[in-house]
């Protein structure tokens, strides 16, 4: 392992020779880059307690701190629809409402007197618990990230309070128009039902009880559901003794199985949510994207960065720069662990612009076919995609995230090893096929928020247009109160 | 000026001998200050973590520096900072110099039309105006090939996390480098600050109208922030937005922005800081040879007016097709004032987190908002400024409800001592972030390069936490009697109001899945 992290420093002082490949004098490559000196990245211990718990331990005795981390299997696309949101109020109530022994206020009270935390979360496929404090606080603030793991209380108080906060991100989702943008945008890429697009919404937030709470923490709180990362200023056999005494007699439990998840794209066409109170579209184009476990990942990695990454992209350059059209574009193929992520083409432009920009768009996509990207492209997007792969783990913490991610997804260990040898690998015919393979202009769906009295064209002159209802279904009666959000 | 000095040599004086003391020592061992000739001061930081390097170039001019109906040119001329310079990002210089000079000849022709208030010849005005495009038409063809010809070296070197700000105090510039280019990274920030050009500004001029869109004009929250800012400040620039007013960002120049350059980016008003991989020993000769290029240059006169103080009560009601926020703030000294850490223990006692009154009053206990907070810094905080809080009303309660719930805490704060444990808390808290804060490059950079550049001093960051540490109770109380009187209030407030009944959309077509 570090030998190989080693090897992959040695390319990047090749970069940046005196090949003069436009007409400018380039004088910035007449300054040196001596070699980059060996880095040995520290890697964390892996510990796999006998009932399946995964450990990490990664030292780190730069400053007097101490962060541990579990990530727990099972998150909200394991909730039935019906009960949308129920993650986002365990993932807030597992620490508000404290332990069987001691409520959430007195947690709060303790660890703050420490400025130590302990919190909770929920996510799409997992949920969290971690704690940071002090080195000289460890044994007390350990306590009770132990304490909470295995004895939460989620008392009912606090599961209104977390409900009340959900009503109220609930009456507040139409306020910006990027919010509703990238929630309409994901409806469209992945299915307007699918766990990775759908929101919470009153009915289904007020259907919550603590008992699905309960039920959650003893159907999915299981050692071996449990990967443990601890970063910091500690000495590693006795963080070990520590964990395994704590956590090593914990029974294994049962390993609930993610669902079957559908992935129903919207049909392609042309979609519109009229906003009055905006000078400026948010327009998307949109559709299923692919997994990093796809082998055509790397060449996708070269091409985003060509395409639509930063400064140096086509869809900034283009866009941006040349066109002066947006502030904010870009895009590209999206990649997640372990389901499709979302394809997106992304800009928001003023009202008087919008269809210009739609065609903009259809353009850029067109051109990759009339003119592929080419040879100074690639390099470019290669060398910044290498040269800056230091910074993927130039922190123990960072090495300690990478890993446990690969741990939580399945993927080796070495991944971020391959990754820059495949990347090294990629042309410009994987380029070109990938964006060949993956770009279709005809299965995306095209999503505009804006303010249709001041657009430049109808947006039916781009074609038939679907409008988009975003009015907050009501909620049901008696649960916010005598006067609820105002529609 | 002249008082602002006397306080720092009141803090140095006092300094406390806290468990900090071992952290500024390590510190101070692997910290280098120098002030080069043209008046540029360079901090590096040792930090042999691992192979790389952050830097956080400090400019001491924000859009407070804004000249008079040209708001917003101090965040476009950061914007322009990423356009290259005489040798990067130009085919041939000395032929697009001619060509911008006609665009802003083409230009300033064209605003003489425009602007004129009677008699405006709409002819002449079209011919003028495709005269200034056709120019910058003819301008670009030096430099179109090589668009963002800087950005793309930073980004296929390795640059990471390359960004900037402006805000009204201050322009930032930043990104991390592996540790074998400081060199490189000397030539290209020298090179941006010794001759940066001002190449295809208009498009970038519209590039920043938009993100005023973006953040100002169809954001709620932006609106009400900029109705609320400007009624804030009757004297004071902070009553204008960063962003610049619309007929601004229409109207000044490329010209302008060069003036704004030549005048506020002079070496002795910036600082560099320089954390990471890097030997002092080795760094140090490498930044004084590329940088001691920049010219030395006189200090711009840096007079503002003082916002005299507020006498009544002021307002700002928007009525928004969007859920209420409440608002409001106090006018309070800059941060060189003596009763700075005051401000900032009683930030933390009001607001951060869970134990925080406004969060248990609020959140909690009356059930009435998502969430409250009160802090410094609205609009800026390098001249007197306001604290401000805010409270966001959950479904069915009113902006009302919200500011009575607010000054109930606040009444409690003027007349009782908050408690030993509450002081305790606060003080803890303050030498726990500090540690935390000195876990990364950029975090490091970012606040070296900020104390030094604010206090001539880095070790400011260190005795920030011994200043809190001697707050006491009785300060707590003097200073909320002081500031959160109702006459130096401004409210800014959002009330629901429905969109016009014949604009509310009521097609239904929602987007189901399925057909592909």
């Amino acid at each position: 392992m570090k030998r190989t992290l080693i090897a992959l420093f040695v390319f990047t002082f090749l970069i940046g020779g005196s090949v003069h490949i436009w007409g400018q004098a380039e004088p910035w490559k007449d300054v040196p880059i001596p070699p980059l000196h060996a880095f040995h990245p520290p890697q964390p211990k892996r510990i796999v307690l006998p009932n399946g718990m995964v450990i990490f331990l990664q030292e780190d005795h730069e400053l007097p701190l101490i962060h541990g981390v579990a990530r727990i299997r099972g998150g909200d696309r394991a909730v039935p629809a019906s009960k949308s949101g129920l993650i986002d109020i365990y993932g807030e109530v597992w620490r508000t409402g404290g332990t069987k022994a001691q409520t959430g206020d007195q947690l709060d009270d303790y660890l703050e007197q420490r400025a130590a935390r302990v919190e909770t979360g929920g996510g799409e496929d997992s949920t969290t618990i971690n704690w940071s404090c002090l080195k000289a606080d460890q044994d007390d603030v350990f306590k009770v990230f132990q304490d909470l793991l295995l004895n939460p209380e989620f008392r009912a108080d606090k599961i209104e309070i977390a409900k009340k906060g959900m009503y109220d991100a609930i009456s507040r989702r139409n306020d910006e128009p990027d919010a509703i943008a990238g929630r309409e945008a994901a409806k469209l890429a992945y299915g307007a039902t699918n766990p990775y697009a759908r929101v919470p919404e009153y009915a289904t937030v007020a259907a919550v009880t603590r008992q699905d709470l309960i039920d959650w923490h003893h159907t999915y709180v299981h050692p071996n559901n449990i990967i443990l990362g601890v970063v910091g200023d500690f000495d590693p056999a006795a963080m070990e003794a520590r964990l395994r005494q704590a956590f090593g007699s914990w029974p294994k439990g049962p390993a609930p199985k993610d669902p079957e998840i559908a992935f129903t794209p919207a049909k392609p066409g042309n979609y519109l949510v009229e906003k009055t109170d905006v000078n400026q579209s948010n327009i998307y184009l949109v559709t299923l994207g692919t997994t990093r476990r796809n082998p055509d990942y790397y060449a996708i990695s070269v091409f985003n960065e060509a395409f639509g990454g930063g400064f140096s992209s086509r869809l900034f350059s283009d866009i941006r720069t040349a066109k002066g059209l947006a502030y904010a574009v870009g895009g590209g193929i999206g990649t997640a662990w372990d389901h499709p992520g979302m394809l997106r083409l992304i800009m928001s432009t003023k009202s008087q612009s919008t269809v210009e920009s739609i065609q903009a768009l259809d353009e850029e996509i067109a051109d990759l076919a009339k003119k592929p990207i080419d040879d100074v492209e690639i390099k470019r997007a290669k060398d910044a995609i290498l040269n800056s792969f230091i910074f993927r783990f130039d922190s123990p913490g960072k090495v300690l995230q990478e890993k446990m991610l690969y741990e939580f997804y399945g993927y080796p260990l070495d991944f971020l090893e391959k990754y820059q040898t495949a990347i090294e690998k990629v042309t410009k015919e994987d380029v070109a096929r990938v964006a060949a393979k993956y770009i279709h202009r005809d299965q995306m769906s095209v999503l505009v928020v804006g303010n249709t009295s001041e657009f430049d064209k109808p947006l039916s002159s781009v074609g038939p247009v679907n409008k988009i209802d975003i009015t907050i279904p009501a909620a049901p009666p008696g649960i916010m109160g005598d006067q609820g959000a105002q529609q | 000026m002249k008082s602002r000095r006397i306080h720092l040599i009141a803090f140095v004086i006092c300094l406390s001998s806290f468990v900090f003391s071992q952290d500024l020592a390590s510190f101070e061992k692997r910290i280098t200050v120098k002030k080069l000739g043209n008046g540029l001061t360079v901090i590096i930081c040792e930090r042999p973590e691992a192979p790389v390097f952050s830097f956080f170039a400090h400019v001491n001019a924000g859009s407070v520096q804004d000249p008079m109906a040209k708001t917003g040119l101090a965040h476009m001329f950061e914007h322009m900072a990423f356009k290259g310079t005489d040798k990067i990002g130009t085919r041939d210089y000395d032929g697009e110099k001619k060509a911008l000079q006609k665009v802003e000849d083409a230009y300033a022709a064209y605003l003489a039309v425009r602007d004129k208030p009677v008699n405006r010849d709409e002819q002449k005005l079209k011919q003028l105006e495709q005269a200034w495009k056709d120019a910058i038409a003819e301008a670009d063809k030096f430099s179109a090939p090589y668009n963002n010809e800087f950005g793309k070296i930073v980004e296929s070197e390795g640059g990471e996390g390359m960004n900037a700000f402006t805000n009204y105090d201050e322009t930032g510039y930043n990104y991390s480098f592996p540790s074998n280019r400081v060199e490189l990274w000397a030539y290209l920030e020298s090179e941006r600050f010794l001759h940066p050009v001002m190449r295809q500004f208009y498009k970038e001029r519209n590039v920043v109208i938009e993100e005023r869109r973006m953040r100002t004009d169809s954001n709620p929250i932006g609106r009400l922030l900029e109705q609320f800012t400007t009624a804030s400040f009757a004297a004071h620039p902070y009553h204008r937005p960063t962003i610049g007013w619309m007929w601004d960002l229409n109207s000044f120049s490329a010209t302008d922005a060069q003036k704004f350059f030549d005048r506020y980016y002079v070496p002795a008003d910036m600082v560099i800081a320089l954390v990471g991989d890097v030997k002092a020993s080795e760094a140090m000769p490498i930044i004084e040879k590329y940088f001691s290029r920049l010219p030395a240059r006189p200090a711009p006169d840096e007079a503002t007016t003082t916002e005299p103080p507020q006498k009544s009560e002021r307002r700002v009601v928007l009525h928004e097709q969007s859920q209420p926020i409440y608002l409001e703030g106090y006018h309070r000294p800059d941060y060189y004032s003596p009763d700075d850490a005051v401000y900032d223990a009683i930030t933390d006692l009001m607001s951060n987190g869970r134990t925080s009154r406004l969060y248990r009053a609020l959140v909690r206990d009356k059930q009435i908002a998502s969430d409250s907070a009160g802090f410094s810094g609205l609009p800026g905080n390098k001249y007197p400024h306001l604290f401000a809080f805010y409270a966001v009303p959950l479904p069915g309660h009113k902006p009302q409800e919200m500011a009575d719930a607010i000054h109930a805490e606040i009444e409690r704060l003027k007349k009782e001592d908050i408690s030993d444990e509450e002081l305790r808390m606060i003080k803890t808290r303050s030498k726990a972030n500090l540690i935390r804060s000195l876990g990364s490059n950029e975090g490091l950079a970012f606040n070296l390069g900020l104390f030094q550049a604010r206090y001539d001093d880095w070790r400011e960051l260190f005795r920030s936490v011994d200043r809190i540490d001697k707050v006491s109770k009785g300060d707590i109380r003097r200073v909320a009697n002081q500031t959160f009187v109702p006459d130096n209030r401004t409210v800014g407030i959002i009330e629901f109001a429905p969109p016009p009944p014949d604009e509310h959309s009521t097609t239904v077509t929602p987007p189901q899945g399925g057909a592909q």
